[in-house]
């Protein structure tokens, strides 16, 4: 099959209007009569039900959690990014079009990321009529920050849980509906398959988490909307039940997979501990508006440092090396996050990291307390205010920006970030790959929709921040709700889908079967045990730096685990009962087969872009020596994969890139 | 370090539970509690029993869906947390720690330390929205300047997770502070006023109906809620109820 991304004809800034102006509709007394299923309730999935339902369609949501608001969006700390420009510092839908393409190391969809910028503003116009609590400065007004990869100001925010917030504005606008009665709200579900009839998606089959039934549910068009796959690393700053199910199977039922390869290590989260840490945590990027980054210049201070007899605040400003700053004089600290977690890398596999397995780097907000300390007692009328003073008035500056953020890391590391330099390293944060989708957000598949973090299609190789929230709500709110129209406008004679025919029948006997396998394998080992191993694997070796032997090392590695896995794997327990066991079983098997089509992906793209970065592509010399090097002659493409059965038969299909508006160049932030 | 955990242990929502007691070993002070609880459940299926049933999703604090009941205190002797919040360093070696569920009539227990909060989303069904439709048509978000005092209020309000420790703590079972957040945080803006008779009638009436007890102001729900909500909310939430009251 040939991909088809139907991108209107056109220039690019009138595309999306002209393109709205001429799809069909769906009447409102026809939309009565369609169903919709929607997977997933953080800021896509959610945004898409409760817009869905207010046009009219009859939907049907389900979340694994035991309410929508518990969606992952809601740990989205730092903010979302509109093209508003009341700052005014320069900033328009072109220029927040160019940074992401940019941004994304041009690998992404030049019509999909301007549609994205222009919806941009209602967005944050919406969640204000919503009563989302955005920052505000003293005269009243929404109040922005910078975030990294850009030279103006344009990211929202609601202290340091601005993903919170507007997630529970979509949330609101899910309940508001769900009171109507247009939404028909499945909590403690899981979807285990898509059901395909005459090759269109037409339902699901689900799993109540809590009594373990098998349900079927159908509908005239299916959306998942169920999140990124970071995951399949173990570790990672997703949530505990964060998944890739739904997208798996979508997959093997044949929605082609996109860019897998395509992964953020964010530059700040919390280092790992011990073997028995389950989970990593973000400290947002807008520290870094305010932190600076730096590991001791001289090994003696790291060594000493690393033995408890010096304390960071005991090295004086001339012997640290604030890397980033010296590297990149222009984006200094907020250079984007690819960049950033390489460098950090780079310094600790020098042998500069400040704990004990060398993988820390200071975040400092001393100069950021001093700046501010000095700047509130001015306008207090205090000319010479003391040390103390000024670290007072400078701490609760800091306090009011970033306080949870401060008390989140104080909880977990047992340091106070206002008084000695917070330590962080990158880990696994989001994912750019995902299905593919066209400029419908439709999959390969008729009828079958993927948005939010789950598709592939604005991010590029890599995603700037505060855009995740502003994709997934652009996908959900502005998006999808008019090109799903377009589709369904050759539905309204169907009438409801009877769940009581073969292909159903069909589905739901392979999901059971499947857990009927789990439950009687009576193995050897834990879930936890196999998904420690692949997590391990695809860190060390499709992590942050990649190269052909690695990868080649993991695609047998991982075949090896997932062999392992099906012949040992232990479940206790029941099926008719609330077994998380069970659930996560199913979850890690598919992580096992994604970490293989993932591996096999980034060895298969021999260049450095964005997140992936390929150790035999980086530039020899000149200014740009050492940094990565594209190669867009070769790999201007999105890599789309298609199922064939085992990961290693996928087939590749190609869609072209083509850059119309913006002159492909060297990323630099120098 | 080596504990003692006593846990209550429930197959459904239709059995009768008891309290188990479990050792657990070489704990590290560095350790969540829920990475703890992962210790004692790789133990438990190592040993062919059935791991304790637990909700937890983000463990970052934010999600809400953590949700113990630990030696007398929801989420645990910590302030400012939540139970997945809570670390190793908080107790000490040879400790005997008890761990229950959220106990609530309007909390029933699903299973183990999983219990039911579908009652919550019901009160926010009732009106915790504001009915403007999302199709993109409102006005510019700068339109109405919202002084900065009110919006950090209503940020403050906002910040509730839904996670159930106020209902937990409280002798009566009342969730008079989760409703009063949300209440609070639309009454505190001008884009919530204009249903703001209805909101608070709506979903004090559905309080009522989900078997929450009264609040007769011990303060309790404040102590242990992870995200500080602040009394005042209920006293907010009073006001705004009476008033609506008496307009009908």
């Amino acid at each position: 099959m040939k991909l088809d991304s139907k991108i209107p004809q056109g220039p690019l800034k009138d595309k999306w209007t002209t393109y709205k102006d001429n799809i069909n509709l769906v009447n409102p007394a026809n939309k009565r009569n369609i169903d919709i299923i929607v997977i997933g309730t953080g800021l896509a999935g959610g945004s898409a039900a409760a817009t869905l339902a207010e046009l009219g369609y009859n939907v049907k949501a389900f979340c694994y959690q035991d309410s929508p608001r518990r969606a992952h969006s809601i740990a989205a700390q730092g903010g979302i990014n509109a093209a508003k420009n009341y700052m005014g510092d320069g900033d328009s839908n072109y220029r927040l079009f160019y940074d992401t393409v940019k941004g994304g190391d041009y690998r992404s969809r030049e019509a999909n990321v301007h549609r994205l910028a222009e919806v941009s503003g209602n967005i944050i116009d919406q969640c204000v009529a919503q009563g989302v609590p955005f920052a505000r400065d003293y005269g009243g007004l929404l109040d922005n920050r910078s975030f990294g990869g850009v030279l103006v100001s344009r990211t929202f925010y609601a202290k340091g849980q601005t993903g919170q917030q507007l997630l529970l504005g979509a949330y609101s606008a899910m309940n508001r509906q769900i009171a109507r009665g247009k939404i028909e709200m499945h909590n403690r579900h899981e979807m285990l398959d898509v059901v395909l009839v005459d090759g269109k998606a037409r339902g699901i089959i689900a799993r109540n988490l809590i009594t373990g039934e098998i349900e079927r549910h159908s509908a005239h068009a299916v959306v998942v909307a169920s999140g990124g796959y970071g995951n399949v690393y173990f570790l990672s700053t997703n949530a505990m039940g964060s998944n890739a199910t739904a997208a798996w199977k979508i997959h093997k039922k044949g929605a082609y997979f996109a860019n897998p390869c395509y992964t953020q290590i964010h530059p700040t989260c919390i280092p790992r501990s011990g073997d028995y840490q389950s989970k990593l945590t973000l400290m947002s990027e807008s520290l870094r508006n305010d932190g600076r980054i730096w590991v001791p210049k001289h090994m003696e201070d790291v060594l000493a440092i690393r033995e408890g007899k010096l304390k960071p605040t005991q090295i004086p400003e001339e012997n640290r090396d604030y890397y980033l700053e010296r590297r990149y004089p222009a984006f200094g600290n907020l250079v984007p996050r690819d960049v950033a977690s390489r460098a950090a890398k780079e310094r600790c596999d020098a042998g500069y990291g400040v704990n004990e397995t060398s993988e820390a780097v200071y975040l400092d907000f001393k100069s950021a307390i001093q700046r501010y300390g000095t700047e509130q007692a001015l306008l207090h009328g205090d000319h010479s205010p003391s040390k103390e003073k000024i670290l007072e008035l400078g701490e609760a500056v800091i306090e009011e920006k970033y306080g949870n953020l401060f008390q989140m890391y104080e909880k977990i590391v047992a340091e106070n970030p206002y008084k000695t330099p917070m330590m962080i390293y990158p880990a696994t944060h989001y994912t750019m790959g995902g299905v593919w989708v066209d400029y419908n957000l439709m999959t390969t598949v008729p009828g079958l929709y993927c948005i939010g973090e789950a598709n592939f299609s604005d991010h590029g190789a890599n995603r700037l921040g505060a855009s995740a929230l502003m994709q997934g709500l652009a996908d959900g709110y502005f998006v999808l709700p008019y090109t799903i129209g377009d589709y369904l406008s050759d539905d309204i004679r169907t009438g409801a889908i009877s769940t009581d025919s073969t292909e159903f029948e069909e589905a739901e006997n392979t999901v059971k079967e499947r857990l009927d396998f789990f439950i009687n394998n009576k193995g050897t080992h834990s879930v936890d045990h196999y998904h420690k191993k692949l997590g391990k694997v695809m860190w060390d070796k499709v992590g942050m730096a990649r190269n052909e032997k690695h990868l080649k090392e993991a695609i047998a590695e991982i075949k090896e685990i997932r062999e392992d896995f099906w012949k040992n794997v232990k479940v206790p327990g029941s099926l008719n009962e609330f077994n998380q066991e069970l659930e996560k079983a199913g979850r890690v098997a598919d992580f096992l087969e994604l970490g293989e089509l993932f591996a096999k992906d980034a060895l298969n793209r021999n260049e450095s872009c964005g997140g992936h970065f390929r150790e035999e592509s980086v530039e020899i010399d000149g200014p740009q020596k050492g940094e990565a090097l594209r190669n867009d002659k070769d790999y201007a493409h999105v890599s789309a994969w298609e199922y064939k059965g085992e990961p290693s038969d996928a087939v590749l299909h190609k869609e072209e890139l083509e850059f119309k508006d913006i002159e492909l160049k060297t990323r630099s932030y120098k | 370090m080596d504990l003692i955990l006593k846990i209550w242990r429930q197959k459904g929502s239709n059995d009768k539970g008891q309290m188990v007691e479990y050792n657990v070993t070489d704990i590290s002070e560095h350790m969540s509690f829920l990475e703890m609880m992962d210790v004692l459940n790789e133990q438990l299926v190592a040993k062919d029993e059935e791991p304790v049933a637990f909700d937890h999703d983000c463990r970052e604090g934010i999600c809400g869906m953590c949700s113990m009941y630990i030696n007398g205190e929801a989420h645990g002797p910590d302030r400012g947390i939540t139970t997945c919040q809570l670390h190793m360093r908080t107790f000490n070696d040879g400790d005997t720690i008890t761990i229950e569920p959220f106990r609530a009539n309007a909390f029933p227990v699903i299973k183990d330390l999983v219990v039911d909060r579908m009652a919550f989303e019901r009160i926010q069904q009732a009106g915790g929205f504001i009915s403007v439709n999302t199709s993109g048509n409102t006005q510019d978000a700068n339109a109405i300047p919202i002084s900065k005092h009110a919006a950090d209020e209503a940020m403050d309000a906002a910040t509730c997770i839904g996670c159930g420790a106020c209902v937990a703590s409280c002798k009566n079972s009342s969730a008079m502070l989760f409703v009063s957040a949300k209440v609070s945080q639309y009454a505190l803006l001008p884009q919530g006023q204009v249903e703001a008779t209805d909101r608070v009638l709506n979903m004090v009436k559905q309080m009522d109906e989900e078997s929450f007890g009264n609040c007769t102001n011990t303060g309790a729900c404040e102590v242990e809620c992870p995200k500080g909500i602040s009394l005042e909310n209920i006293a907010r939430m009073n006001r705004e109820y009476l008033v609506a009251s008496l307009k009908g």
